[in-house]
């Protein structure tokens, strides 16, 4: 087995492993952990394929921005001591089945489908082509979502000020 | 760099991922797990991107760009709904699910 | 060709008074009888104007009164054939008609602002008496069937607005109940007579209905129905509307009871205009009655005769003055119809039908004379009955003195009006129906008689011991008596016959010496008889009841009539019919509707659960939605 494989299983082991724990954990500072631990494999995924500045944002926005924000609030609004109660059985099951025949469908549907793969060899993507693409106005140029995300970002941090401030 | 795995394992594996975070959205009554849940849903959605740009647009990047994009937004979002959540306890004091049954029958 | 339009507000006048009044009546007060009464007297002085004109400037076209149509306009179009107008037709008999309307409402509206003053409803009463005038004018001059069916109903339910006039009076409200009930079960008849006509003559319009050379009769003379043209049927169907409505023999038992309604309504609708919308109607269709119906006609005379006769008994006995009136106006009426009944069509022959229409125009004036004068009497006394009067002659000289000229004339004494139209009425009798004839005599008789029994028991014999001096009635209520009394003085000498005729041609009618002598005669002797019985204080009254001990019972409950109805109705129809029929309405088709109501909020809240406000409940069905969508299209679509 190359190593390329064995890198994949890997993170995809604990990407699997790991998602399931999350999901399923009794103790929620410890469903925070897990999910740090799914986010980061991840980012190993990003750097296998070769695209490292999205790895690097992934490790910066997410693991390390999303998943601080979620244990900060855990620790402002739960009793993180405290066992999480389950739902009751019966909803459990339901959301399993369904969950399930949607998994198989959709796999049954990606092993039917023959992938055309393209053998262009990929060009090397450094942070020149990037920046230039981000700014680029003319066609296949990104400026416009590049400037909508940044009011994006503007109006959600107003926004959680002003929701969560405290009200005199 | 992707000799040897093609490109399904990577989509079964998004796939995989999407199912679960669903499944977590479904079954969680705290709405931080809920969150958690969500955040693996788009998770496995950038993967998703990430897989058919490499594989099948090897020249072009824009699911690259789509994927940051998304992070982005995910990231906003998260704080937004972290708000709105810290907002909710203060109201009800306890960031249970079911109590935010207000628009009922 | 004179432009005849201004006729459109002699009709219109009194409606915006009405809505004026109606709406706005309140805050005017005593303002608004002023304003109503006015409203009407430039309606009256329009009507006038346009007799002058339609009798005197437009004239004879080729010697005869053809009838002008005013305005008309097609007011509900169905089909090319079938649409309603509405419109103001001219003819000699509504131009007559428009003047009596408003004479005698003018003279009502000026009265009552003397007799309803400081009453609680002043404004409402003079609001409703416009809308009764404004429907009676637009029945008059209507131009086609139908249009006079819609008004023929605004008048009853102005009738019955104005009945009910004292709403807190029991009485009162049954009353108005009664006549609008007895009028609507008539009109039935009146509108299956309407389809039927005009189902075989292809038309609502008057002109074309009765033109004698028109389609119109001609087609009538086709299908026949049990012995009898559809024609005949169609208008004995119409004539029941209009008995009905003229209190005819069997519908008559309303009249009575219309009595609880305010004097001055008594004087405007039960006495000189709405009940004689029947007579107007019958008169109006009177060709075809003629020429393609005549039994219609003759059941038309047979009604009036016996309606005269059975009212005429019944009044001998009654001892409200003000139902004794309504059985006077009861038996009027049936001259009325009498004189239609033995009419023939053209020229002299048609001397009924012009005798008919002479009646009526002297009828309304003193007819109406004599219910303001009672009154007068009531508003003085502060009773209706008879037998708690006496005297009055000397307190209330102006009435007195018209009141006599009222009963003169209507016994026919020489020299005033009724004299000429009664005479003219017997004189067609006798030339076509002996029988009706000496009927009508004898009726004649016993008008004079009941009438001067009511004037000598009123203003002579005994004086009763008063609570307070009866006081003679203010000006605006002895105006209108003045004035009428002249007109029933002086309306006989007009010489009728040049203006109304069955077919618009005049012709000069005169006095047969051979009918006049002993219709006179037979006037005296019953002015005699009631002057021997009642001038003076005497037992002789109840002697003579006494010997006729069983007629007199019977005629004095009014035969029994008004209980076998209510018999009728109470025992039969409620308790067979309509309790089924309401038990029926009220468990199967309300239980029906209530059913499916109580089923849909049952399974509403079966359902309920779909709103659950449950976050994740949403989601569950969202995302098990999604995955069965895309099998079904994956697998059952594509595949």
């Amino acid at each position: 087995m190359s190593g390329n494989q064995f890198m994949f299983y890997l993170f995809a082991a604990i990407i699997v492993i790991f998602s399931i724990l999350t999901v399923t954990s009794r103790k929620i500072l410890r469903a925070a952990t897990f999910l740090l631990f799914v986010l980061v494999a991840t980012s190993g995924l990003y750097f296998m394929l070769n695209y490292q500045f999205l790895a690097a944002v992934q490790l910066t926005v997410y693991a390390g921005g999303i998943v601080v924000l979620i244990i900060f609030s855990i620790l402002l609004t739960s009793h993180i001591s405290e066992k999480l109660e389950l739902i009751k059985p019966y909803k459990r099951i339901f959301s399993a089945i369904s969950v399930i025949a949607g998994a198989l469908l959709c796999i049954i549907t990606i092993l039917d489908y023959k992938f055309a793969a393209n053998t262009a060899v990929a060009s090397e993507i450094n942070m020149n082509v990037i920046g230039r693409d981000l700014l680029n106005y003319g066609y296949d140029g990104y400026i416009l979502p590049f400037e909508v995300i940044s009011i994006l970002l503007l109006a959600a941090m107003i926004a959680s000020i002003v929701i969560a401030k405290k009200i005199k | 760099m992707n000799e040897g795995i093609p490109l399904n394992y990577f989509l079964i594996l998004a796939t995989i991922l999407f199912f679960v975070g669903i499944y977590g959205f479904l079954t969680r009554k705290n709405l931080i797990t809920i969150l958690m849940s969500v955040e693996l849903i788009l998770n496995s959605v950038n993967i998703n991107f990430v897989a058919f740009n490499k594989y099948l647009y090897p020249g072009k990047l824009q699911g690259h760009f789509f994927t940051l994009f998304i992070i982005a937004v995910a990231a906003a979002e998260a704080a937004v709904a972290i708000a709105i959540i810290i907002n909710m306890y203060r109201n009800f004091n306890s960031i249970n699910v079911e109590e935010a049954d207000e628009m009922k029958y | 060709m004179i432009d005849f339009s201004y006729t459109l507000f002699i009709v219109l006048i009194p409606l915006a008074m009405f809505l004026l009044l109606g709406l706005q009546g309140h805050k005017m007060k005593s303002f608004a009888g002023v304003l109503g009464t006015i409203g009407l007297g430039i309606s009256w002085i329009l009507s006038l104007f346009t007799a002058y004109e339609y009798f005197f400037i437009a004239g004879k076209v080729d010697g005869i009164f053809k009838p002008i149509i005013a305005f008309n306009t097609v007011w509900l179009h169905m089909t090319e054939y079938l649409h309603i107008d509405i419109g103001i037709l001219l003819d000699p008999i509504s131009v007559m008609m428009l003047v009596v309307i408003t004479t005698v409402s003018f003279m009502v509206h000026f009265y009552s602002l003397g007799y309803m003053k400081g009453e609680k409803g002043f404004e409402r009463f003079f609001a409703k008496l416009s809308l009764f005038t404004f429907s009676m004018l637009g029945l008059v001059v209507a131009t086609n069937i139908f249009q006079m069916y819609i008004f023929w109903e605004l008048v009853g339910v102005s009738s019955y607005l104005l009945i009910g006039f004292y709403y807190e009076r029991p009485s009162a409200v049954a009353a108005s109940k009664k006549a609008f009930i007895v009028t609507r079960f008539a009109d039935l008849g009146f509108l299956i007579g309407i389809l039927i006509l005009s189902f075989n003559t292809k038309t609502f319009d008057f002109i074309t209905l009765t033109d004698i050379h028109g389609p119109a009769i001609a087609t009538g003379a086709g299908a026949s129905f049990l012995g009898m043209s559809v024609m005949t049927w169609s208008l004995i169907f119409v004539f029941m509307g209009g008995a009905g409505k003229s209190a005819m023999f069997p519908l008559h038992i309303w009249l009575p009871d219309a009595m609880e309604g305010p004097t001055p309504v008594s004087a405007l609708i039960h006495a000189a205009t709405m009940v004689v919308a029947g007579v107007y109607l019958v008169a109006r269709l009177f060709p075809i009655y003629a020429i393609s119906a005549p039994e219609g006609l003759m059941v038309v005379g047979y009604v009036g005769c016996f309606s005269s006769l059975f009212a005429a008994v019944i009044a001998c006995t009654q001892m409200d003055i003000k139902r004794v009136l309504a059985y006077s106006t009861m038996s009027q009426i049936g001259y009325m119809m009498v004189g239609l009944g033995v009419s023939k069509y053209g020229g002299e022959a048609g001397l009924g039908y012009m005798a008919a229409m002479f009646h009526l125009f002297t009828h309304a004036m003193f007819k109406a004379l004599l219910f303001l004068g009672a009154g007068a009497i009531i508003h003085a006394v502060h009773t209706n009955y008879m037998n708690e009067m006496g005297g009055l002659r000397k307190y209330l000289p102006i009435t007195h003195i018209t009141f006599l000229i009222a009963c003169l004339t209507i016994s026919g004494v020489p020299l005033l009006s009724a004299f000429f139209s009664k005479d003219e009425i017997l004189t067609a009798a006798y030339h076509n129906n002996q029988l009706i004839f000496f009927v009508q005599l004898f009726v004649a008789g016993l008008t004079a008689f009941y009438m001067f029994r009511l004037y000598f028991r009123v203003f002579w014999n005994k004086e009763p011991h008063y609570h307070h001096t009866p006081h003679e009635s203010p000006l605006t209520m002895t105006i209108p008596l003045m004035f009428l009394a002249v007109a029933a003085i002086f309306t006989g000498y007009i010489p009728f016959s040049h203006f109304v005729s069955s077919d618009g041609v005049p012709f000069t009618s005169e006095i047969e010496m051979g009918i006049a002598i002993p219709s006179v005669l037979v006037g005296l002797i019953g002015i005699f008889i009631a002057f021997i019985m009642y001038k003076k204080e005497s037992d002789l009254p109840e002697k003579v009841a006494g010997g006729f001990k069983f007629f007199y019972k019977w005629a004095y409950h009014k035969f029994y009539f008004d209980e076998l109805y209510l018999f009728v109705t109470r025992k039969i129809i409620f308790r067979y019919i309509s309790r089924p029929v309401a038990w029926f309405d009220r468990h199967i088709v309300d239980g029906t509707m209530n059913g499916i109501a109580s089923m849909t909020s049952f399974m509403s809240y079966q359902i309920r659960g779909f709103q659950s406000g449950q976050l994740q409940q949403y989601a569950y069905v969202f995302v098990s939605g999604v995955i069965g969508l895309a099998l079904v299209v994956i697998y059952l679509l594509i595949h």
